[in-house]
């Protein structure tokens, strides 16, 4: 087996710019865990069907699990960990969570965060749980049976405009 | 009738009785406090864990459902740079045993690495250890096996047949267990009764599908000779020597890191191939060891299917409507091994005939193996399908007679006075006040509303369904249910506690350590935080929870069966009881009052009426640890207590099994009410309502006990109407990732109101009742009676499930 040589890689993540020297077949969730130790991204299934390893490059949700580090070189990126502030001050979306039981497991939380953000980003009164309800349905969550996430992200929409 | 209860169990309802209304702290809808690290992304899951020169494992799995393993070559996988090191199945049986089973079936042996032969497909019949997974995997591709192939035995009907390929040659015979339990005079109800139907039923295996899955850290110290594992499941601290004796190591050098899990559902209860596997891989090589399923080996090779059953179904009434006489008849295929024995059926025998009074039941169990993988545990544990099979018979005994769903019901409920109620097996239901539920969600729901409402589509031409169902939802079993199913069992544990610690630092905080699995996905942080704050009136939020490795761990049994908020909650009353014991007799020595004058107010000891003489937890703690001559001469010094909360209600079997006693006592009721309407054309069912009042004893936490009442829900729901294991004819899983293993989305599911009653029950700490099953109950019969109503211009009669789209369409085609 012949040996590939390592690419440069250029990406900001969460508003901080890495360089590393990566493996080209190296899929974007693992850079992200193992390189960069953000292991706030999680995957699920790792062949894109689960959403649970979302992001937002360049503001729009990509899975990450499908794509090389190596394709993502001069983007920018923000993760789960972009979310509170940095004395672990849960944001608006994150505390709507929190105070609608958003969440029992966490594993698909962050995928779910940065799937509702860019929602809530494009539409900020929330729109209705149709929609909701359709804006997330790329991503897997085993445990709330999605009715309390809908509330979460509904709450959000209700605090942000209260802001 | 008088229930005799083990004397320790008043002890542990600490100051307050059950249901009393008086509760502070139990009962309000406070935030998780696990939820801020989650939310954050900084949760710690198995495989966010790194150690210092770690290495990772991927596993080679059999592409085969039955084969003879000719031979191995494994030489260009290790001339992989960055390969490690390639086991086989020769290596664990030069250096490990068996795999731990409670079947107590010697003929039935379980290996990490299949050894000759393997079982199922997707069984691991190899393991690379490398630098990093990557290279794991590739030389995965480069080991060469050479397979005899044998024939799949897959139907297990024709498994038990004379003359059937064999799973285990050691066994003779692939039927692992059979038996008839027989309660009251069943033929005899049977012949008195005037009707009768009978159904024949299939409920498909599926797996509960946690998003994160199985994973653990092997980490072996030489110097020490310590072995310690960081695994996202650890339960039964008491059983995990039997995890040592498959490593060859002494216990008491096992030390069992319980780590937070992404969910379980069942598939980490007990789960120890995983963590064995992965301190295994670590002795051998002596470094740390990575080893995580991917999705695809958690599909095929996860220890954990479901239930797999085929029933014929009989019910014996008469022409009011009145029940008399249940017989069951079941073929179970447990697949390859058999680690829980049957104890999937001893837990179907807990509710048999759910919250209706039927005096005489007859439970015939044939237990089958064949090529798949093996069975485990599954929200519900195998009472989930005995519940579908009830109410499916319910719903064809009213359409039998023409009886309105709910009046038959209704006419055959347990009532409020029979409490606590025997059922004809042998075990208790504790409480409950099944019409006073039954007329809560009618009210909710509207039932008379949605009547009118499916008549007049149907004349339009519109395809709308009703369904109405009941469930029983046992709570906090026994270790009876494992064993029961034999005469003289190998081996009859008793026991199955969980345990707490409570210690308070000089500084007044409170730390409260548990003693099996972390969090995976129910909330032991919040309970826990509840019941402490409800003790010692301090904010919940202010509590810090901690978790014991398994070498300091109290015996604990974790979550699984809906036991862990009332017996984490009993442990914890219990360690409060003694700590506000003590805490009293130094508070009154150094305030010269009477312990009986003294209360636990504001985050303190203070006596009453007397708001100035009081004293902070600080205060006291400062004196215990550092102020001997301050507390009472007898005391030593020291701030903590431990308490070991064992099953509060639980009685052996008798000796011929015509009582099985009391094993899973604490139950819950609960009703569901739907309205579907289904689109002939495309098999797409859309909720139009769907109402569920659920009573779970005490309410500790109504917004997430609402979140498991919703979740178990969906998951009955992705049983229901898609998943399945889909195996072709030589026993390949053809759906063995999420692009064609479908779960339930967002846009699948209904908005559910629920309701709440709240019926305590008297043997358990506040009267709590276990309840992260219930949904899961429920779901598989209202589908299928929602459905079949919504299809009944077709003569549509629901008996098996998934009910797919594909099924739908069929039916309404004529097919
Ligand atoms: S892990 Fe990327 S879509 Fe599932
Ligand atoms: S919270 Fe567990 S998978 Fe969504």
């Amino acid at each position: 087996m012949s040996t590939i040589e390592n690419q440069l890689v250029t990406v900001t993540v969460n508003g901080r710019t890495y360089e590393r020297a990566v493996e080209p077949r190296k899929a974007l969730s693992d850079f992200l865990r193992e390189d960069l130790e953000l292991t706030g991204t999680h995957v699920a299934c790792e062949h894109g069907f689960c959403g649970v390893c979302n992001i937002l490059l360049d503001g729009q949700t990509v899975r990450s699990c499908l794509l090389f580090a190596v394709q993502v070189d001069g983007a920018s990126i923000e993760t789960v960990e972009s979310l509170a502030a940095p004395d672990g001050t849960l944001n608006a979306l994150q505390q709507a969570f929190n105070d609608n039981a958003g969440l029992q497991c966490g594993y698909c939380t962050p995928g779910m965060l940065m799937t509702a953000k860019e929602y809530l980003d494009a539409n900020p009164d929330g729109g209705t749980d149709d929609q909701i309800r359709e804006a997330i349905s790329g991503v897997l969550c085993r445990c709330t049976g999605y009715q309390q996430i809908v509330e979460s992200i509904r709450a959000a929409a209700s605090a942000g405009k209260g802001a | 009738m008088e229930i005799e209860q083990d004397p320790n169990a008043s002890r542990i309802a600490g100051d307050t009785a059950p249901g009393d209304a008086g509760l502070r702290w139990i009962g309000k809808s406070i935030n998780r406090v696990e939820d801020p690290r989650f939310l954050r992304g900084e949760g710690r899951y198995i495989d966010d864990i790194t150690l210092p020169n770690m290495l990772h494992a991927a596993i080679k799995r059999s592409p085969h459902a039955h084969a003879r393993i000719k031979s191995i070559d494994t030489s260009k996988a290790e001339a992989l740079p960055g390969v490690v090191r390639v086991l086989t199945g020769q290596d664990v049986k030069e250096h490990a045993n068996p795999l731990p089973s409670f079947s107590m079936n010697p003929g039935i042996q379980h290996d990490m690495i299949a050894i000759e032969k393997v079982r199922h497909y997707g069984e691991c019949v190899a393991v690379v250890v490398a630098e990093n997974r990557y290279i794991a995997e590739d030389a995965c591709d480069l080991i060469e096996i050479e397979y005899e192939v044998l024939p799949a035995v897959l139907d297990p009907l024709k498994a038990r047949e004379e003359g059937s390929p064999l799973v285990h040659e050691a066994l003779g015979k692939n039927e692992a267990y059979s038996r008839t339990f027989s309660f009251g005079e069943v033929d005899k109800a049977f012949d008195e009764a005037a009707r009768s139907v009978t159904v024949d039923l299939y409920w498909p295996r599926s797996t509960g599908m946690p998003m994160d899955t199985n994973g653990a850290i092997g980490d072996y110290d030489a110097g020490t000779g310590v072995l310690t594992i960081h695994a996202n499941s650890m339960n039964f601290t008491y059983f995990l020597w039997l995890i040592a004796g498959t490593l060859k190591i002494p216990s008491a050098k096992l030390k069992i890191v319980p780590v937070v899990a992404g969910g379980s559902f069942g598939s980490k209860f007990f789960m120890h191939k995983v963590p064995t596997f992965a301190g295994w891989l670590s002795l051998m090589v002596g470094k740390p060891v990575k080893y995580i399923e991917d999705r695809v080996t958690h599909i095929v090779n996860n220890d954990h299917a479901g239930s797999d059953r085929r029933y014929k179904a009989e019910l014996a009434f008469e022409d009011d409507g009145t029940f008399q006489a249940l017989r069951i008849d079941c073929v179970d295929d447990y697949g390859a091994y058999l680690q829980f024995g049957v104890g999937t059926h001893g837990n179907a025998l807990s509710q048999i005939c759910g919250p209706y009074t039927i005096d005489h039941v007859e439970y015939s169990l044939a237990a089958v193996l064949t090529n798949k993988n093996q069975q485990g545990a599954y929200r519900g544990f195998g009472a989930e399908v005995s519940n579908w099979i009830l109410e499916r018979l319910v719903d064809h005994a009213a359409h039998d007679l023409g009886m309105d769903r709910v009046e038959i019901r209704r006419k055959n409920l347990i009532q409020a006075d029979a409490f606590p109620y025997r059922t004809p097996t042998g075990n208790i239901y504790d409480s409950g006040n099944y019409p006073g539920v039954l007329d809560k969600v009618l009210a909710d729901f509207d039932y008379d509303y949605w009547v009118k409402y499916r008549d007049d589509a149907r004349k339009e031409g519109r395809h709308v369904g009703i369904g109405v169902v009941a469930s029983q939802e046992r709570s906090v079993f026994s270790s009876t249910e494992f064993w029961f199913w034999f005469d003289e069992p190998a081996f009859s544990p008793t026991s199955s506690p969980e345990s707490a610690s409570i210690q308070i630092e000089p500084t007044g905080q409170i730390v409260v350590t548990l003693h099996s699995q972390a969090m995976w996905g129910n909330s032991p942080e919040t309970v826990v935080s509840q019941v402490i704050a409800e003790e010692f009136d301090v904010d919940p939020t202010s509590v810090v929870i901690t978790y014991a490795d398994s070498q300091h761990a109290l015996p604990g049994t974790g979550p699984g069966g809906s036991r862990y908020t009332v017996m984490v909650s009993g442990a914890v009353a219990g360690a409060a009881s003694q700590m506000k014991d003590k805490i009293k007799r130094i508070a009154a020595n150094k305030l010269e009052a009477a312990e009986g004058d003294l209360e636990f107010r504001d985050g303190g000891v203070g006596v009453k009426g007397a708001p100035d003489k009081q004293l902070s937890l600080s205060d006291i703690a400062m004196m215990a640890y550092m102020f001997k001559l301050d507390l009472p001469p007898d005391m030593e010094s020291g701030l903590a207590t431990q308490w070991t909360y064992d099953h509060p209600l639980t009685t052996l079997p008798n000796a011929d099994r015509s009582d099985l006693g009391m094993f899973y006592p604490f139950v819950g009721h609960a009703w569901h009410m739907a309205v579907v309407e289904v689109d002939p054309g495309t098999g797409r069912v859309e909720f139009l309502r769907y109402s569920a009042v659920h009573d779970a004893g005490t309410v500790v936490n109504p917004k997430t006990l609402n979140g498991q009442i919703i979740g178990g829900t969906v998951q009955g729901l992705g049983t229901a109407m898609l998943e399945e294991y889909i195996y072709d004819d030589q026993g390949r899983v053809l759906n063995e990732n999420f692009e064609h293993y479908h779960l339930p989305s967002s846009m699948d599911v209904p908005t559910m109101t629920i309701g709440h009653q709240e019926t305590p029950s008297p043997y358990t700490a506040y009267g709590i009742k276990g309840a992260g099953e219930g949904g899961r109950m429920l779901t598989p019969a209202i589908m299928s009676a929602a459905v079949e109503d919504a299809l009944s211009p077709y003569g549509v009669r629901i008996t098996s499930l998934p009910i797919s789209a594909e099924q739908i369409v069929a039916w309404a085609a004529g097919d």
